[in-house]
């Protein structure tokens, strides 16, 4: 610091020191950051306190505090949790978003760990015929009126037998970065063109409109994001702790799950809840693949648009309860979340 | 193999223990590949053949008929081309001009790259085709934006993809940039402004509908105070489309927010500190040493939002139901509004026509953008 006295403006305008605003940035930064915390806070504000409201405090124009400018209620919390049928999709919600979260981890996590340590090696003409023998199935039963299982097994024969004989003689392979990317490049797909024909597969398995079917659909969309997240995790971990293990003589399974895996911790804990939520606030999927029983609380709020038009005050309620979990879960670990982003948005 | 003969249950479980290990890695991605060949490859190729098809209700069940290319032709020519293109204006000065523009720049770049770079085949190709749909991508939204034109689905979509992620991504750079200054309570708003993404879009567009209600919603004094609370946004198309993007925006700004912000955090903080000994003022800084940091990361989570925002149906379907008319309806939007209807084949049509745009756009996007970047930092 030098002892000349400074003059007021150069005060304002510059900073103390090198690791601090000067004055006037410093008030436009808060001024700013305070601008998009009320951009935030408002429209939660109003979901959270207009739930406490009844018709009249709704239609009779804007109220903005309670116990203040109009008497608050739990009229709509009774009405939506205790006499109402809203435990049930809430039920739904929870089970087939931790159920499917849990799936697409561990699943996604094994994939991961498999194409950052061991090589592969697919013929690229297995695949084609694989994929030339899946569509010729779907022709046969969809055009000609072939009974799928003939088709499936026809078709199963036929490839074994080109395994053995046409695919060993190609060269073309695909290696570890190509399955990766087609696993991850799966999420480029828009669900909706997909969701037809997973809808007339439960409905030929009979399982449409069941938590099991939301589960393992949730658990395919998610799949590309895990994979995605967790190959930098696994990527990032040193080789050697691995090795010693296996020189030990553990398979590879048994280094996956109690070396691996564990090194990873805070990454799969960021992989989980940003999966978590995606499939608590999926609501394409759940349209169309479940009706009463499996519904659950997107559909549910979605659904609340009635003939008298929506009760704000009833979808207040069920907004307020499927969002404060999230909040609260995420809140406290935030710092994974970012962390855990970051890593894969570096490494891609 | 006398050892085998000597002790066979033990060898028996070493053999089937080796098995499993020699073979670990394929059942470590056999469980992931199946569940993406059933719900991913397997639906892809049977609405292949829906989309090729026309399916009709019949006694007992339905019947599927295959009739070629005729749904496509419906939507791209035929009769619902209202629908998914829109109605085509007059082109005037204006748009030619703003045509020129984006025909001269994607020449441009082109151009650089046939003579600049090293041009592969499958470069070329790929440029070319990326160059093909820009291009009519831009005819078609400058045609049906155009007087007298309506802008169908995809346009729709364009600019909640286009519109909304470059909004997103200006504002959340900018909060990131803000909230990387030091400050204090840093902390408290990177809680608070993550906050909306985690809230279902189902959910958030009730509560723009709540706050946007001209007669009954927190600013209904304000919009008293001007006199137009007769008016409604949701009768008019632009008002509406912007509703579903204030929407989108206050939900997807926070991931953009929190990403740059820990990409911001991560920049080289002694580069900044001489910088800053050496009188470089702030756009200086942000220029030469924090936007080359946390440009891979940018065009990476840009990257995420494009796919996932092509994707974008909650918000219309609730918040406006697609309307006024079309002005509000995404592909997505479209494709379920075709099922609900029983038309099937068009439904299949209108997603894979999606699926098409989105794919090549983002990819795209991924090698013309994502990794130059990448290559730049390295």
């Amino acid at each position: 610091m030098s002892a000349e006295p400074r003059s007021l403006a150069r005060r304002l305008f510059e900073p103390a020191s090198i690791d601090s605003q000067a004055p006037v940035a410093r008030i436009v930064t808060y001024a700013l950051l305070f601008l998009w915390t009320l951009v935030v806070v408002i429209p939660l504000y109003w979901v959270f306190i207009t739930s406490f409201k009844g018709p009249g405090e709704v239609d009779n124009g804007p109220f903005y505090l309670p116990f203040v400018d109009f008497a608050p209620s739990l009229q709509a919390w009774d009405f939506m949790l205790v006499q109402n049928y809203t435990l049930r999709p809430y039920t739904n919600s929870v089970v087939v978003a931790v159920a499917s979260t849990l799936l697409a981890v561990l699943i996604g996590s094994l994939a991961a760990y498999a194409l950052v340590r061991i090589r592969f090696q697919v013929k690229l003409a297995a695949v084609a015929i694989f994929l030339i023998l899946l569509t010729a199935i779907i022709v046969a039963v969809a055009t000609f009126g072939v009974q799928w299982e003939i088709a499936v097994a026809v078709a199963a024969a036929l490839f074994i037998i080109a395994l053995f004989t046409l695919v060993g003689r190609t060269r073309l392979a695909v290696g570890n970065n190509d399955i990766e990317f087609w696993i991850i490049s799966n999420r480029i797909m828009p669900p909706i063109v997909a969701v037809l024909p997973i809808y007339v597969m439960f409905q030929q398995m009979r399982l449409l409109d069941t938590q099991l079917a939301l589960i393992v659909t949730y658990t395919a969309i998610n799949l590309p994001i895990v994979v995605w997240l967790t190959r930098d995790f696994f990527a990032g971990i040193p080789l050697d702790l691995e090795e010693s293990a296996q020189i030990d003589g553990a398979s590879k399974f048994r280094v996956f799950f109690t070396i691996a895996l564990p090194l990873v911790r805070s990454g799969l804990v960021a992989t989980f809840l940003l999966v978590l939520i995606l499939a608590w606030n999926e609501y394409l999927l759940a349209l169309f693949l479940s009706n009463a029983d499996a519904q659950t609380m997107p559909v549910l709020v979605s659904a609340q648009n009635t003939t008298r038009g929506p009760q704000w005050w009833n979808m207040s309620v069920l907004i307020t309860v499927m969002i404060a979990p999230v909040i609260v879960i995420s809140s406290i670990l935030q710092k994974h979340i970012a962390r855990g982003l970051l890593v894969g948005a570096v490494k891609g | 193999m006398t050892a085998t003969d000597t002790m066979p249950e033990a060898a028996d479980r070493r053999s089937w223990a080796e098995w499993l290990d020699g073979h670990s890695g394929r059942i470590m991605v056999l469980p992931a590949v199946v569940v993406l060949l059933c719900f991913a490859i397997f639906p892809l190729i049977i609405s292949a053949y829906l989309a090729l098809s026309r399916f009709a209700l019949a006694p007992g069940g339905f019947t599927l008929k295959f009739i070629g290319l005729v749904n496509f032709r419906k939507l791209l020519v035929g009769s619902q081309q209202y629908h998914l293109l829109g109605k085509f204006g007059t082109f005037g000065f204006v748009q030619s001009a703003l045509l020129a523009l984006v025909a001269a720049g994607l020449l441009f770049l082109l151009a650089r790259y046939l003579w600049r770079g090293r041009p592969t085949i499958a470069g070329v190709i790929g440029r070319l085709l990326a160059t093909a749909m820009a291009m009519g991508l831009a005819v078609l939204a400058l045609a049906t934006m155009a007087p007298g034109g309506v802008p169908g689905t995809v346009v729709n979509t364009l600019l909640y993809v286009f519109v909304g992620v470059s909004v997103q991504f200006a504002l959340g750079l900018g909060l990131a940039l803000l909230c990387g200054q030091p400050i204090r309570g840093r902390n408290f708003f990177r809680v608070l402004f993550f906050i909306p993404l985690m809230v279902t879009p189902v959910g958030i567009a009730y509560t723009f509908r709540m706050l946007a209600d001209m007669q009954k919603g927190p600013f209904a004094p304000i919009v008293r105070a001007f006199g137009i609370s007769e008016w409604s946004w949701a009768t008019e198309a632009w008002s509406a489309r912007l509703m579903v993007l204030v929407g989108d925006t206050w939900q997807w700004t926070p991931f953009m927010f929190i990403v740059l912000l820990a990409a911001v955090e991560n920049q080289p903080r002694d580069q900044v500190e001489a910088a800053r000994l050496d009188g470089a003022n702030g756009f200086q800084i942000f220029r030469d040493i924090t936007w080359p940091a946390i440009a891979p990361i940018a065009a990476t989570v840009v990257l995420i939002r494009l796919i996932e925002a092509f994707k974008i149906i909650d918000l219309p379907n609730v918040l406006t139901g697609g309307g006024p008319g079309l002005a509000t309806e995404s592909m997505t939007l479209h494709s379920f509004i075709s099922w609900r209807t029983q038309d099937l084949g068009g439904s299949a049509a209108v997603g894979y026509m999606l699926l098409f745009i989105s794919t090549i756009v983002c990819v795209s996007f991924f090698n013309f953008v994502v990794r130059p970047a990448r290559r730049f930092e390295a």
